[in-house]
């Protein structure tokens, strides 16, 4: 589904990233874990298509097509999905218009006509009840005021709305207290299907007990420098990133 | 003839013609008197150091209109409220038309300024209030005063909250080659009364339309005004705005003005209090392109003790607009626990727009909490690529972040419909249809 091949970027002429490989096949959970500063943050918002950053070499492949040239919108519309470490605040827009304006974007891009009104409120009330949030809430300005718990959630509910094929989740867990981050993995847990594929971007194991991944790569100075299943990262929260390090020397 | 001399000339033909008491024509006499010596303002004058009017004042507006125009109701709907019943004191090129207007005296006055201004059993309230708080020293003021007779009229008694807003609009047909009008209003706001009111200035094709009003607005203690200035006009037309409010004890006004076209336009809003316990809000939106102008001059005048004022202005710049904003708050001595804030906000979009933004405080109680803060920045990229990630193309998310960027003043419109409006004209300024009422 999503294959990633030799890429390399920076930002500001300072390489970030240094030969990434990566194949995500539909279905599967993918990790990506590693150290501050290792590039995680970097990865994601260049799949997503953050103009900021300078591929400078490699591919990215969705379901066969090469996506790195296409504006993040487009990118969007295919089914990419970036869940953010910090979500913006949008004052003035409600959490409702925000997600059908997003919703309506993407259905018209691929050709589709408008979600009619009745079906729209009908997926917004099933997926805001999956993720346990107040009514109240989708009326609020999008992330205004919202506790770091709440924006996290709110992000996984837009995700449930949008139905990505590859959802990135960049640091989710962080600002989440444990019954959020019960709530938010099992709302991830529920959505994940045959045909997508999830990739969480964490530097901690905790919220790798509740999303299982079949995959754990560990992700150093631009580059992935291991891949173990679920038990690296079990491996990895005892021991630290220092023993890769030296394995890496040897 | 330059523009200060036909007036001149102009002034003893205008005031034979009109049935004036001598009170009147004394005012009448000083102001232009005042106006002859002062002129119009250029830019050496520290309040007009980023507006010039000498571009302007090079049209030859004709002073008075050669002869009654009409407009079809159909061709000028858009321009109303027209989705709810209001009470509505409408002008065309000048002159009052009974045929677009909807006027009443019926528990509360809302008519003609001239009808005040000539008739005998509105005398003792002309004596009281016309020109009571409009400055005797600024020029352009003195030039309205100087031509005063027409506008609108506005007496809410006391205790009575007027259920309707009422819809004060000046329409330029351009059926003359320029013009230029001078309105003058007047609003009186009795104790505990609560009323408010939406003023528009409209041209309705490209000739040239200099427009200097006046307004005074008297709010007597407790009463509620809210404000409303529309101004989306044509490119040919200019708007100076002179508006003095009065403030009496635990009376709440609230300005909004929406500045959205005209060539060069210049609000002077003035508070003045006079009164404990009252509370003042002025708050703008500025969307301009090409080389539209727009100053905001604004005076808060804290004289009293426990006194609130709250300003908050927004602008977005595009192509090589100029925008000013210009927050004057005066904290007398004897105002002490005054509470003043002013907030301007600003957006440069185009690479030749140009902000100029000056907070100014003079303070001199010690025991009050006055701050300001002015930012001048171009649109949040992180956000951009939030929105962009959720799907929304590049010109929908930007005209989204414009719109969040100005919602802290379209929130506290008070007037659903006029909301509304605004959300559309702002929409409509960005480009885009946002598919939902913003």
């Amino acid at each position: 589904m999503l294959s990633i091949k030799n890429l390399h970027a920076s930002v500001e002429d300072k390489e970030i990233l240094k030969g990434i490989n990566l194949e995500i096949k539909a279905g599967e959970v993918h990790a990506i874990m590693g150290p501050n500063g290792a590039g995680k943050s970097t990865l994601s918002s260049i799949i997503a298509g953050n103009e900021n950053y300078e591929v400078s070499q490699g591919e990215i492949f969705l379901d066969g097509e090469e996506i790195s040239e296409l504006a993040p919108e487009e990118r969007a519309h295919k089914g990419v999905f970036l869940s953010f470490q910090y979500p913006v605040e949008i004052p003035g827009v409600s959490v409702t218009n925000f997600i059908k304006t997003a919703i309506n974007e993407s259905r018209k891009a691929n050709g589709k006509e408008e979600m009619p009104a009745n079906e729209m409120l009908k997926l917004i009330r099933e997926k805001s009840e999956l993720l346990e949030m107040d009514r109240k809430f989708l009326s609020r300005s999008l992330n205004e005021g919202f506790s770091g718990g709440e924006k996290k959630r709110n992000e996984i509910f837009q995700m449930a709305m949008l139905e990505p094929k590859i959802a990135i989740l960049d640091e989710t867990d962080s600002g989440l207290d444990i019954d959020a981050l019960r709530i938010v993995a099992n709302g991830v847990n529920k959505l994940k299907n045959e045909n997508n594929a999830v990739l969480v971007i964490t530097h901690y194991q905790r919220l790798l007990d509740y999303i299982v991944p079949d995959f754990v790569h560990v992700l150093m100075d631009g580059k992935i420098v291991k891949t173990g299943g679920a038990d690296l990262a079990l491996e990895l929260e005892e021991k630290g990133y220092d023993w890769i390090k030296n394995e890496q020397a040897v | 003839m330059e523009l200060k001399d036909k007036l001149l000339a102009s002034f003893m033909a205008f005031e034979e013609k009109i049935d004036t008491h001598s009170e009147l024509h004394e005012l009448r006499s000083h102001a232009i008197k005042n106006f002859e010596n002062k002129g119009f303002p250029t830019k050496k004058e520290e309040a007009w150091k980023y507006t010039s009017l000498n571009a302007i004042l090079k049209n030859d507006f004709s002073v008075f209109p050669k002869k009654e125009n009409a407009i079809e109701f159909k061709d000028v709907k858009k321009y109303f409220l027209h989705e709810i019943d209001t009470y509505k004191v409408v002008f065309i090129d000048g002159i009052f038309s009974s045929f677009l207007s909807s006027t009443t005296h019926d528990g509360l006055d809302v008519c003609l300024m001239s009808s005040a201004l000539t008739k005998p059993k509105y005398k003792m309230i002309v004596d009281t209030y016309f020109n009571q708080i409009a400055s005797k020293e600024e020029s352009l003021t003195s030039l309205n005063t100087a031509f005063s007779l027409e506008g609108a009229y506005i007496n809410i008694p006391k205790s009575k909250v007027v259920e309707k807003p009422i819809e004060i609009i000046y329409f330029s047909t351009g059926n003359e080659a320029a013009l230029m009008v001078q309105p003058r209003n007047l609003v009186i706001v009795g104790e505990n009364a609560h009323v408010q009111i939406v003023e528009r200035h409209q041209s309705l094709n490209s000739n040239p339309v200099l427009t200097n009003s006046v307004t005074e607005i008297f709010a007597q203690k407790r009463a509620i005004v809210d404000y409303y200035k529309v101004q989306n006009d044509v490119q040919t037309a200019n708007l100076i705005d002179n508006t003095y409010i009065a403030q009496k004890q635990e009376s709440r006004v609230a300005v909004h003005t929406f500045s959205f076209g005209g060539n060069i336009t210049r609000n002077n809003l003035n508070f003045y209090h006079q009164g404990e316990r009252i509370d003042s809000t002025l708050k703008g939106i500025t969307i301009i392109g090409d080389k539209q102008h727009v100053d905001h001059y604004t005076l808060v005048q804290h004289a009293t003790p426990n006194c609130e004022s709250h300003q908050n202005y927004k602008t977005i710049l595009h192509d090589s607009s100029t925008g000013v904003f210009n927050g004057k708050i005066f904290v007398e001595k004897e105002a002490q626990k005054t509470d003043a804030f002013q907030q301007n906000n600003n957006i440069l979009i185009g690479d030749k727009a140009t902000i100029n933004a000056k907070p100014q405080l003079e303070i001199f109680a010690d025991d009050v909490k006055c701050s300001h803060g002015c930012t001048i920045g171009q649109l949040d990229e992180s956000a951009m690529f939030y929105m962009q990630q959720r799907g929304i193309p590049k010109k929908e998310a930007k005209a989204l972040l414009m719109y969040a960027f100005t919602s802290e003043v379209t929130n506290s419109v008070k007037i659903p419909e006029l909301k509304a409006k605004i959300a559309r004209i702002i929409a409509d300024k960005l480009g885009v249809n946002m598919g939902f009422d913003l």
